[in-house]
């Protein structure tokens, strides 16, 4: 690119056109963007929001039906969605109440879209996605997980389901684990098969699970809380099992002991 | 870059040659050779590459229009900075609307959209031709390169999802019982690949011309 080398340095070059050409073009430019933005904001929410509850719907079989509860700091679990009916009844003693809790974080009423607004600034690391059949009654409960896998970090949505204390579905949410090998995680059914019935169960206490997850090595399963791993892809089934163990050990018990406020919500839910 | 930018910019109206030299003549990836971090990275299946090209023709014809429509409004001594303060304008722009069209595209091209920005190859066309030409010609041309960009991600796509996944754009191409070539979904695939379509592109040419030579040879 021989066009590129500039040979007249001599004269000192007018200064207000390059002012005029660089501020003209970046505020065209700027604007440009502020449009696109605003035009593709609500589509690309509402895509976000769909893949979302397409996974919640696959790692929880039967449901029909999704509701995003949050993980407030003092470790108990509230609706996340606006225009949700007030619970009055509090799951333990002390529970604070739908209604407090909402005025008290500034959900705004006047919501255009009852049911679908998940408050701004809420981490996702916080919240979990209660999955409901047609009747109404809990299927179970999908939870994001992520860790290290062989190339990036994996993130993961696994449906727990507290009645049966069972990991009952996983799915990848994303990963940029190796084509053909480690990707396998994604695909494998065999693989997958492990996550339709893996024991969480806790221990009589409820504070922590009776067994950890664990990977084993291909086909050597033999207990319902271990995952049989990849023949090729050992390095992403054990990224896998990690995460699940780090994230039961941590969900699970506090999922089992505020169970009523993901129950109790559907009786009182007129979701559509 | 090839030195027939300035020989065609001698015409002044639009002609179906800005389009064509795009696609085969001055092929940006088979005969400039640019823009090859997105061609090696993203060809690993038909559809990714198929996105992939139709981002960077939509980025590169607007730029192509925008320049060529300020062109005697930037000075020279900032218009790369111009230029690149364009490009970036359409990637971010094309980056919202891919998010929105599908995020499962958007997924599998990561961090490649945003690198749209440094691709040479839109650079390099806003620079050598674009800066020089009116709109009509400008976007022709941005529009030729885009296809024959988009054409070459294309072979490399196909190729690489066939033998590396037994697949074309999803549909299986083989009977089940086909083993796929992983290694042609790994990066060395797409070096693998590129050599090959480049040794049978740079076959083509030397024969063409050589027959254009013999050719003259004969002429009185």
């Amino acid at each position: 690119m021989a066009e590129l080398i500039q040979t007249d340095r001599a004269v000192p070059p007018p200064s207000w056109p390059m002012f005029r050409a660089l501020v003209g073009i970046g505020m065209l430019c700027g604007l440009l963007i502020v449009s696109v933005y605003v035009l593709t904001g609500p589509v690309i929410a509402r895509n976000e929001a769909r893949a979302l509850e397409e996974a919640v719907f696959r790692v929880l079989p039967g449901a029909t039906s999704s509701h995003t509860f949050v993980l407030t700091d003092d470790g108990r679990f509230r609706s996340a969605e606006a225009g949700t009916p007030t619970d009055s009844a509090g799951a333990e003693e002390g529970t604070p109440t739908y209604s407090g809790m909402e005025t008290e974080a500034g959900t705004p009423t006047d919501s255009g879209t009852p049911g679908r607004e998940i408050k701004a600034g809420t981490p996702t690391d916080r919240m979990v996605h209660a999955g409901y059949d047609d009747n109404g009654s809990l299927v179970g409960i999908a939870i994001q997980a992520q860790g290290m896998g062989y190339q990036d970090v994996i993130r993961v949505l696994y449906g727990y389901d507290p009645t049966r204390e069972t990991i009952i579905g996983m799915q990848v949410l994303a990963s940029k684990e190796t084509p053909g090998l480690g990707d396998k995680i994604e695909k494998d059914t065999a693989f997958l098969a492990n996550f339709e019935a893996l024991d969480v169960g806790l221990t009589p206490d409820g504070r922590s699970l009776q067994h950890e997850i664990v990977a084993v090595k291909g086909g050597e399963k033999s207990q319902p809380w271990q995952i049989d791993g990849i023949t090729g892809a050992t390095i992403s089934s054990k990224a896998i099992a990690a995460m699940l163990r780090e994230s039961s050990a941590q969900w699970v018990p506090a999922i089992h002991r505020q169970q009523a406020i993901f129950t109790r919500l559907e009786v009182t839910d007129d979701r559509q | 870059m090839t030195g027939s930018d300035s020989a065609g910019s001698t015409g002044r109206t639009p002609t179906t040659d800005e389009f064509i030299k795009g696609l085969w003549r001055e092929n940006p990836v088979f005969v400039q050779v640019l823009g090859m971090c997105p061609v090696l990275a993203v060809s690993n299946s038909a559809i990714n590459a198929l996105a992939m090209g139709l981002a960077t023709t939509f980025v590169i014809v607007l730029s192509n229009t925008l320049v060529s429509t300020l062109r005697n409004f930037i000075p020279k001594q900032v218009r790369i900075a111009t230029f690149i303060l364009i490009i970036a304008t359409f990637v971010t722009v094309v980056d919202y609307l891919i998010q929105a069209i599908s995020l499962d595209i958007h997924r599998a091209l990561g961090a490649f959209i945003s690198l749209i920005v440094v691709n040479c190859l839109i650079l390099g066309r806003a620079e050598a031709f674009a800066s020089r030409n009116g709109v009509g010609r400008s976007i022709l041309d941005g529009l030729g390169m885009g296809v024959g960009f988009t054409f070459a991600l294309l072979c490399l796509g196909g190729v690489r999802e066939i033998l590396g996944n037994g697949t074309l754009f999803g549909a299986a191409v083989f009977p089940s019982g086909f083993q796929p070539w992983i290694v042609m979904i790994l990066p060395s695939g797409g070096f693998f690949t590129l050599a090959l379509w480049l040794l049978l592109f740079n076959r083509l040419r030397a024969r063409q011309a050589h027959r254009q030579a013999t050719l003259a040879e004969a002429a009185p």
